[in-house]
């Protein structure tokens, strides 16, 4: 933990409150996103129980699994599923931009420009907490190896259409949700955490509840009373006021409510297959539906309270303006999204189990490189995280106290000026260390020539003077500017190219060989308990 | 332990023999070198690199750091001064060090096809991967293979047929900014070491050892040797009595005169100070730590080796600050420079990686924290910083760090297919620790 983050966490705790970590928003958030309560059952990794599902916050769709160890109704939960969330995806598919991208002519092997398609807006996805993003991977890895009916007529548990279609869409969402700085798919726990620094610890941080009670307590209550009783206090019964937010359920949950009135389900539904005429099978069809409303409000009941904590957050975090470079790293997000439509329309294959070694590489890199362009942005575009870097010596604001005009060496002279900067900042700035400002949203550098005094800085401007032997107008800072330099590069370079995958050298296990398409998973024990 | 008969020079030149063997004759592809801390690496590569060449072998050496290749660079010219040289740098300012300038044997260049044709071209692995070559290199030598990624050897394996992997095992593993647990268990995994995506796919390419530190005392290399290669064992070059660190101006008394003479006698010195949770950047400590190095200047040092004939004045240049974090490091090159200090390296353990100074004083990686997480436990930071000086190392410490390790076992959770690293940090911690702890002198500042 940085130590302002530290700082603003412990003012949280004297406040009763917690501190803005941000000034800005640093993520995008949809006008319309898709908000995805999910519950699962204990005791199967990944069972839902349900859900509140929707773009809407006044009617979230409400899918329930009244036996979970049913794999018809889990079928049936997830096809309902699919109804809600492809529809939605494709709103986003159909409206596209013209784009450019520069691709390899595989004839000619030079690069060139071509003219493409970009979905002009992409899906957004918001889960909860940072767990409902793991179910999401659950899922999407849990249907898209099934094979539909149509796909192999002897599958002996044909999934319903369209669900391993949903597969592959989770996956791809649980998978970008990886990179760093990307809004496909977001945990709200995270995003609010990133925003504001509570009294309590981050791991804590992810009880959606309490969170938000540290962000925005109830009048007159304060924000560590509020996350205390979010966290704990429980009704006459002994149910928990504000339900967790799963996709875990309260054990108490389960115990006292849940399995009665799943065995009152099963039961009921015992009864009505063994009916033996139309009157008793509809007096037991009656008990049956009455048995699969309790279970549906039960559900509805732990469900409805994190939806609407959902968008709660979701008004609080609207309300802080939006980052500068929020819309760029979004972009991407939009071309991530669009790569998949079109993997899906071209009929390409599911993703597979495991990435080989060269896929497994290039998401590494992107991800460091994302990580690292997210800090830069983030500091960039938000004055209070600057201070946070600036606190830990990582980049220092102050004042020009004079400017001196010099040129390099060599024949044809370059403007290289040498700017004094008072600051009360202290840098880590070795020798010679690079360090860089923003002019008009490019990056400047300059090099630490010397410590002129406590405090005072000289530096080096190197570039983005023109090509002049006179600095343009504006290029170099002037007496009296406030200047704030980074020791960090605000840009990042691209990596080296791997080679293709059909050439992974020796030293990785050489070439996978032919692709062929990953099998459907096998069915098991457990899948037909 | 002690054999009479054993002649590290002997054993030293039987492993290097067995490798050249295996490097020049050998029918496997790859050949895998670990090395123990001042085990000669350098030398053994630069030592490949002339054979290879002599027996006409286009060679590629890839390196981790522009410091390193440089390092290669100017003792290739200095064992065989005809011998042409490329030194491939990036398109960067001061993309190499200026005495390469110097060398007319050597010949710089930012693109490789200028290079073509000399025996030996020398790079980093991060400007290898942007190189295209229409022919691999016959032969390739990769040094500290161990901290290198799967990922950046992925990027240049392509440019060579049979290479040279040399590196040390128990030092920093390399590290992803990002998480990486979806590949753990992957042989490929790319951010793990290249070595042991190497020998995941190649299990049967042959592995040796060098079995002598040059380097440590005899004083340092059996707690070395058994807190970090508990399986592959190594020997000091050199016997007690070999090596002397003796100071002109006798103690004051003070908690640094009293820490340095214990180190002078014994290899080892631990400065206690009373125990306290304190910031990264514990100024109690970081003053302490250049207090010491304050008077390791002011006491007229002389360290007699092996190497020279009559003691060599314990200079600031021969003397090393190591800590955990780059905040601590700034801290105390701002305190030395309080107390006149210049030229004393000041640097974080993966900067002080493949180093080596007469004494280093270490601030300690655990000193005053509340907790012990898994960048303070690893194995690899605590052996560099123990490991980088040839007479004597002097550690500033907070009290209770003992309780702090038996309150913080390691809780990394496992994860299926990867290998179990040994030794686990948190017992290595406790080793180096068990044995500091004889050599304690406690002070309040």
């Amino acid at each position: 933990m940085s130590l302002i983050a530290t700082l603003a966490r412990l003012e949280a705790v004297s406040s009763g409150r917690a501190r803005p970590a941000a000034t800005v928003r640093h993520r995008h958030l949809s006008t319309r996103p898709l908000v995805f309560v999910p519950l699962t059952t204990a005791g199967e990794a990944g069972a839902p129980l349900g859900a509140l599902v929707g773009t809407d916050r006044d009617a979230p769709r409400l899918l329930v699994v009244p036996q979970p160890r049913d794999r018809d109704l889990r079928f049936s939960f997830l096809a309902d599923l699919a109804d809600v969330v492809l529809p939605y995806i494709d709103s986003c598919a159909g409206a596209v931009e013209a784009a450019e991208r520069t691709e390899t002519d595989p004839e000619t092997g030079k690069r060139v420009k071509v003219e493409v398609e970009l979905c002009a807006d992409a899906p957004q996805l918001i889960v909860p907490s940072r767990a409902g993003l793991d179910l999401v991977r659950l899922l999407g890895r849990s249907m898209r190896f099934r094979r539909t009916a149509e796909q192999d007529p002897e599958a002996p548990y044909p999934a319903p259409p369209r669900v391993p279609l949903l597969g592959r869409w989770l996956t791809h969402y649980g998978e970008r949700s990886r990179v760093p700085g990307s809004s496909l798919l977001l945990a709200l726990t995270d995003v609010l955490s990133r925003h504001w620094a509570t009294g309590q610890s981050s791991l804590e941080d992810q009880h959606l509840g309490a969170l938000l009670a540290w962000i925005d307590p109830p009048q007159g209550e304060s924000g560590a009373e509020a996350a205390r009783r979010a966290e704990l206090a429980r009704d006459a019964a002994g149910q928990l006021l504000c339900p967790p937010a799963g996709p875990a359920t309260d054990p108490a949950f389960d115990n006292k409510l849940l399995a009665p009135a799943i065995e009152r389900y099963d039961r009921a539904r015992t009864a009505l297959a063994a009916a033996e005429d139309a009157l008793t099978a509809d007096d037991r069809l009656a008990a049956l539906t009455a048995a699969e409303r309790e279970i549906r409000d039960l559900v509805e009941s732990r469900t409805r309270p994190t939806w609407d904590a959902v968008w709660r957050g979701l008004d609080l975090l609207r309300a802080l303006p939006e980052g500068a470079h929020v819309e760029e790293r979004w972009t991407r997000d939009r071309w991530s999204f669009t790569g998949h439509r079109d993997r899906v329309l071209a009929g390409e294959p599911p993703q597979p189990r495991r990435d080989d070694a060269v896929t497994a590489a290039n998401k590494l890199a992107t991800r460091e490189r994302e990580q690292a362009r997210l800090e830069a942005q983030e500091a960039l575009d938000d004055p209070l995280v600057m201070a946070g870097r600036r606190l830990a010596g990582e980049a220092f604001a102050g004042e020009v106290t004079d400017v001196v005009m010099a040129y390099s060496e060599g024949r044809r002279p370059s403007p290289r000026p040498l700017v004094t900067v008072r600051t009360d900042d202290r840098p880590h700035l070795a020798e010679r260390a690079k360090v860089y400002r923003s002019l008009g949203g490019k990056p400047q550098s300059a090099e630490f020539v010397g410590h002129e005094a406590e405090g005072v800085l000289v530096l080096r401007v190197l570039d983005k003077m023109g090509r002049g032997k006179e600095p343009e107008p504006g290029s170099v800072p002037e007496k009296g500017d406030r200047i704030c330099f980074t020791l960090f590069e605000h840009e990042q370079r691209g990596g080296a190219k791997l080679p293709d995958p059909e050439e992974t050298p020796w030293t990785h296990g050489g070439p996978p060989g032919e692709v062929v398409q990953e099998a459907a998973d096998p069915i098991t024990e457990e899948d037909v308990l | 332990m002690t054999t009479v008969d054993f002649d590290p020079g002997a054993a030293a030149a039987r492993a290097t023999d067995a490798i050249l063997h295996d490097t020049l004759h050998g029918t496997e592809r790859g050949v895998v070198v670990d090395s123990p801390p001042g085990a000669g690496k350098s030398t053994l590569v630069v030592r490949a690199a002339l054979e290879l060449a002599d027996a006409g072998r286009p060679l590629m050496v890839v390196a981790q750091t522009n410091a390193q290749v440089d390092d290669l660079v100017l003792r290739l010219a200095e064992k065989n001064p005809d011998l042409p040289v490329g030194r491939l740098h990036s398109s960067d300012s001061d993309p190499y060090d200026k005495a390469l300038d110097d060398l007319p044997q050597v010949r710089t260049s930012a693109k490789a096809a200028e290079l073509n044709g000399l025996p030996v071209v020398l790079s980093t692995a991060a400007k290898w991967a942007h190189v295209k070559a229409d022919e691999p290199w016959r032969h390739a030598i990769v040094d500290e293979a161990y901290q290198m990624r799967s990922d950046s050897l992925l990027a240049v394996a392509g440019l060579f047929e049979r290479a040279l992997f040399v590196g040390d095992p128990g030092q920093l593993d390399p590290f992803a900014i990002v998480g990486s647990e979806q590949w753990a268990g992957l042989s490929y995994d790319p951010s793990a070491s290249a070595v042991t995506t190497l020998l995941a796919h190649n299990p049967g390419l042959p592995q040796h050892r060098l079995p002598v530190s040059w380097r440590l005392p005899a004083s340092a290399a059996p707690l070395v040797s058994d807190a970090f290669y508990p399986y592959t064992p190594f020997r000091s070059g050199t016997g007690h009595g070999d090596r002397r660190l003796s100071f002109a101006v006798p103690s004051d008394g003070s908690g640094p005169d009293r820490v340095i003479d214990e180190a002078a006698e014994s290899g080892w010195g631990l400065l206690e100070l009373p125990a306290r949770h304190t910031p990264r950047t514990d100024p109690e400590a970081v003053r302490a730590v250049a207090a010491v190095v304050r008077r390791l200047l002011d006491r007229g040092g002389a360290a007699l080796s092996e190497r020279s004939d009559g003691p060599a004045p314990l200079t600031a240049d021969r003397i090393a600050v190591g800590t955990a974090h780059r905040d601590q490091a700034a801290a105390v090159r701002t305190a030395l420079a309080e107390l006149g200090v210049a030229d004393v390296t000041v640097d974080t353990a993966n900067r002080l990686q493949g180093r080596e100074y007469d004494v280093t004083v270490v601030l300690h990686p655990l000193s005053g924290r509340p907790d012990a997480t898994a960048f303070h436990l690893e194995t690899g930071r605590l052996c560099v910083l123990a490991s980088r000086h040839r007479h004597a190392c002097i550690v500033v410490c907070r009290a209770g760090v003992g309780d702090l390790l038996d309150a913080y076992p390691s809780t990394e959770p496992v994860q299926l297919g990867t290998l179990v690293k040994f030794p686990d940090g948190w017992e290595a911690n406790h080793a180096v620790l068990a044995h500091l702890t004889e050599h304690k002198v406690t002070w309040r500042p």
